[in-house]
């Protein structure tokens, strides 16, 4: 993927509607030195997706309106937001959410509670393969 | 007996010579005086060398040399010793053919002297069977012809004396033709036997024609000894006066077997010779009739016997049977019973008073039954039910009495059978199969309201089963649910936490620091529990499913190793793994094996402060089984709570203040997770010493 602005620091979209959750990672990965938008619920995660153009999406699965999974079925089958990679975050350990998960599209999955720290090291882990610069 | 032969004097020419002989042989009256005439005459008329005359004495007698004349004595053994009885000699074949023939000298049948032949002449009537043989022992090979006249002339001669025997001649005529005219057989005989005199129905059975058949003469000849020999044995007893015996003798003609009554008389003759006078009367057909008479009293005995064996035979049968069966005579009176019968209607031995009024009572029962027959009517059969007493005990017994009527062969009635049955049995069986419904309803209502009690019970439970399946689902579901709410919050506060840890939001004193670090350590022990007791929660409600793969036991220890090195580095223990022989890949759920390692090392390195922890991983061929030991030389354990620390939050201290941290669920979803795998964890411990944790678990899962 060509970041459409490649001077500029990877975009990477929050999406939970969980406040806390959402704006601790947000303000964590702009410390880590990434851009951050966000998104509280399904819809605005596909509106900003569009709008935006992220470098990744980090997609939490239990959202109002529309939730994790379908938001990343539609950005999978969209052309514009195919290739943006998801990594999905969910509160709930049970097994077969990550299947489920795999099976919207989301290209990697991560159970919370997860430290910012983890959270940063895995963004930067898929952006890697990705080939996107990442700064440190 | 033979007569003084007259002497001829010499014929000068062969027709005067037969002149003397013809004339001679007229005045003979015996065959052995006709035999010695011929014999005399032939070597002086007919150049024959030695001349023999054979035939019968007596009628009925042995054909023998009767007269000889010029034999050697070997011709004479030879003549003694031939009989016409064998037919095969060659002297035989010539009487039988009645034709003359010349034995050249090498092939006679006699000894012959010189090189003549023997001539053999057959002697009797012109065609009528011979009587007697002329023998002549030629000089040269031709017959003398003289022979041939000879036989011709004394042929008929001898025929007579064999006929009529040697009183023929002599007889009165008149006295002859009386006696001829007595239709049963009268003979005149010597003591012997020998017929002196025999009238004509004698002489038909006891004189064979010369004409007559082979089978005539065989049986004349067995006639001739049985009689000779009764008259023999009668004239030997010496008891005076009349004799009577029956002999069997055989009709010559139609060969039947005739029966003869012999009446003997011992008589003298006017020369003073004891003879015996024999009369024979045929008794055949008495003999017959009395031979019938005895068969058909033998036929009538056996009938009778017949009879009394079907009579006891039926008796027997009717006893046989278990019934009473009683047959009475067409007026209703008994003329037979069986023995069951008996013991109901005949008086016991030792009967009493009571016991002949039963019996008597009986009777009458019986007799009113069988009067339903006897009255006239159409009924073939009549069945009812009596009541008779056992007249031994007096008992009533109740019986089905069936009688029929015997009809003859009109259609007349002969007899009536009656036929008891015991109803005493049939009643109580009744009454034992009514009690038997009886209970078998009892039975089925409560086997029915068993049923319906099970079935209740079944639905019951089956609520019930449903409902704690919901309970289940709903318990599950809420643990989900609190584990989701309980991570929502403690992920911010271990996040923020995290970054204030980091420096996020400015540099932090020392003090902030450490107040920062319990809030980080609280929170992940928090969220430790939570994880465990989501484990279990996924484990009861089968939502932590095997995922088997193939893996090998030294990688997955190396793995454990590396993720717990920053513990172990902290610790200061000695941490050693110790890997055994010939390690097989496993077939199992690498992701469950490795956290029952994990958290028995984990648990190993949390009780014990020296010394060090090993871990062994060692396989079984024998009975397949992997084994994973954590050995410590920690704190040890307690026998007593050995088996308690596998339970649900328990720690050999599980009070608020205890020393060590921990949930206190991590054995137990051990022993859940082994149990899964198909094996189970193991202790050994000895306390202050060190305690040995092993997970046992089949190489391949076992199918169940």
């Amino acid at each position: 993927m060509t970041n459409p602005s490649p001077n500029l620091k990877p975009l990477v979209l929050v999406v939970d509607d969980y406040d806390d959750a959402r704006e601790m990672y947000a303000e964590y990965l702009e410390f880590s030195g990434f851009r951050v938008a966000q998104a509280r619920n399904g819809q605005e995660a596909l509106d900003q997706a569009f709008a935006l153009t992220p470098d990744i999406i980090l997609m939490d699965l239990s959202l109002p309106i529309i939730d994790g999974w379908e938001a990343t079925r539609r950005l999978k089958n969209d052309d514009r937001t195919r290739a943006i990679p998801v990594v999905a975050l969910t509160g709930h350990a049970m097994t077969g959410q990550s299947d489920e998960a795999k099976g919207a599209g989301c290209d990697s999955f991560v159970t919370k509670p997860c430290l910012p720290d983890e959270l940063v090291a895995e963004v930067r882990h898929i952006l890697a393969q990705r080939g996107v610069a990442v700064s440190h | 007996m033979a007569s003084p032969v007259p002497v001829a004097p010499d014929p000068v020419t062969s027709a005067d010579a037969r002149l003397a002989l013809a004339e001679q042989l007229l005045a003979c009256d015996t065959a052995r005086a006709c035999a010695e005439a011929v014999v005399a005459w032939l070597p002086r008329h007919a150049q024959a060398v030695a001349s023999a005359c054979l035939a019968r004495e007596e009628p009925g007698g042995r054909m023998g040399c009767l007269a000889a004349k010029g034999l050697s004595d070997a011709q004479h053994t030879a003549l003694k010793a031939w009989s016409d009885d064998d037919v095969s000699h060659p002297l035989a074949d010539v009487l039988a053919q009645a034709a003359p023939r010349f034995f050249p000298s090498a092939r006679a049948p006699l000894p012959s002297p010189g090189p003549g032949g023997l001539l053999a002449v057959p002697l009797g009537r012109p065609g009528s069977p011979p009587v007697g043989l002329l023998l002549v022992w030629a000089s040269g090979p031709t017959p003398p012809p003289e022979v041939a006249w000879v036989a011709g002339s004394v042929g008929p001669f001898l025929a007579r004396q064999a006929t009529s025997g040697p009183l023929g001649a002599s007889g009165s005529a008149l006295f002859r033709r009386i006696i001829d005219a007595v239709t049963d057989p009268v003979l005149l005989t010597d003591l012997e036997g020998r017929p002196r005199l025999a009238n004509a129905r004698a002489e038909a059975l006891l004189v064979a024609h010369p004409d007559a058949s082979h089978g005539r003469r065989r049986a004349v000849h067995l006639n001739q000894r049985v009689f000779s020999t009764a008259v023999a044995s009668t004239a030997s007893g010496g008891v005076p006066g009349l004799s009577w015996r029956e002999i069997p003798l055989v009709d010559p003609v139609e060969g039947l077997d005739l029966l003869f009554e012999l009446v003997s008389t011992r008589v003298y003759e006017p020369d003073g010779r004891e003879a015996m006078v024999s009369v024979l009367r045929n008794v055949t057909d008495l003999g017959r009739a009395t031979q019938a008479l005895g068969e058909s009293y033998r036929r009538l005995r056996a009938t009778e016997r017949e009879a009394r064996s079907e009579r006891h035979r039926l008796d027997r049968v009717l006893d046989s049977v278990a019934d009473p069966i009683i047959l009475s005579d067409p007026s209703g009176g008994t003329v037979m019973m069986n023995e069951p019968a008996e013991k109901l209607f005949t008086l016991p031995l030792d009967g009493g008073r009571a016991a002949q009024r039963r019996v008597r009572t009986n009777h009458a029962t019986f007799a009113s039954f069988l009067a339903n027959l006897l009255d006239g009517g159409s009924n073939l059969r009549w069945r009812g039910q009596l009541s008779l007493m056992d007249p031994a005990s007096g008992d009533t017994l109740p019986v089905e009495a069936v009688a029929s009527k015997v009809l003859g062969d009109s259609g007349e009635l002969t007899g009536i059978v009656t036929l008891f049955r015991d109803r005493g049995e049939a009643l109580a069986k009744a009454r034992l199969l009514e009690r038997l419904k009886e209970v078998s309803t009892l039975l089925e209502a409560r086997v029915q309201v068993a049923t319906a009690e099970l079935a209740e019970q079944n639905e019951k439970l089956r609520r019930q089963a449903i409902q704690l399946e919901q309970a289940s689902a709903a318990k599950s579901q809420f643990l989900a649910n609190m584990s989701h709410e309980f991570r929502t919050p403690l992920n911010a506060i271990l996040g923020y936490t995290n970054m204030l840890l980091q420096g996020v939001s400015g540099e932090l004193t020392p003090p902030q620091k450490r107040n920062l670090a319990r809030i980080d350590s609280n929170g992940r022990h928090l969220l430790e529990v939570i994880n465990e007791i989501l484990d279990i929660t996924r484990i009861e409600a089968g939502r932590m499913p095997l995922h088997l793969s193939d893996f090998g036991i030294p990688e997955l220890l190396h793995e454990v190793m590396a993720e717990m090195d920053p513990i172990i580095a902290r610790s200061k223990l000695t941490v050693s793994t110790q890997l055994g022989a010939k390690l097989p890949p496993v077939h199992s759920d690498r992701q469950k094996v490795k956290q029952i390692v994990l958290n028995l090392l984990s648990n190993a390195l949390k009780f014990t402060h020296e010394g060090g922890v090993k871990v062994l991983a060692e396989y079984a061929p024998s009975t397949s089984m992997l084994t994973i030991c954590v050995e410590d030389s920690g704190i040890g354990i307690d026998p007593a709570y050995q088996q308690k620390i596998f339970e649900d939050f328990q720690q050999v201290d599980s009070s608020p203040t205890r020393a060590y941290g921990g949930t206190g669920l991590g054995l137990s979803i051990c022993r859940r997770l082994a149990d899964m795998l198909g094996g189970r964890v193991s202790l050994q411990s000895t306390p202050g010493q060190g305690s040995t944790f092993t997970l046992h678990f089949p190489r391949r899962p076992r199918r169940t």
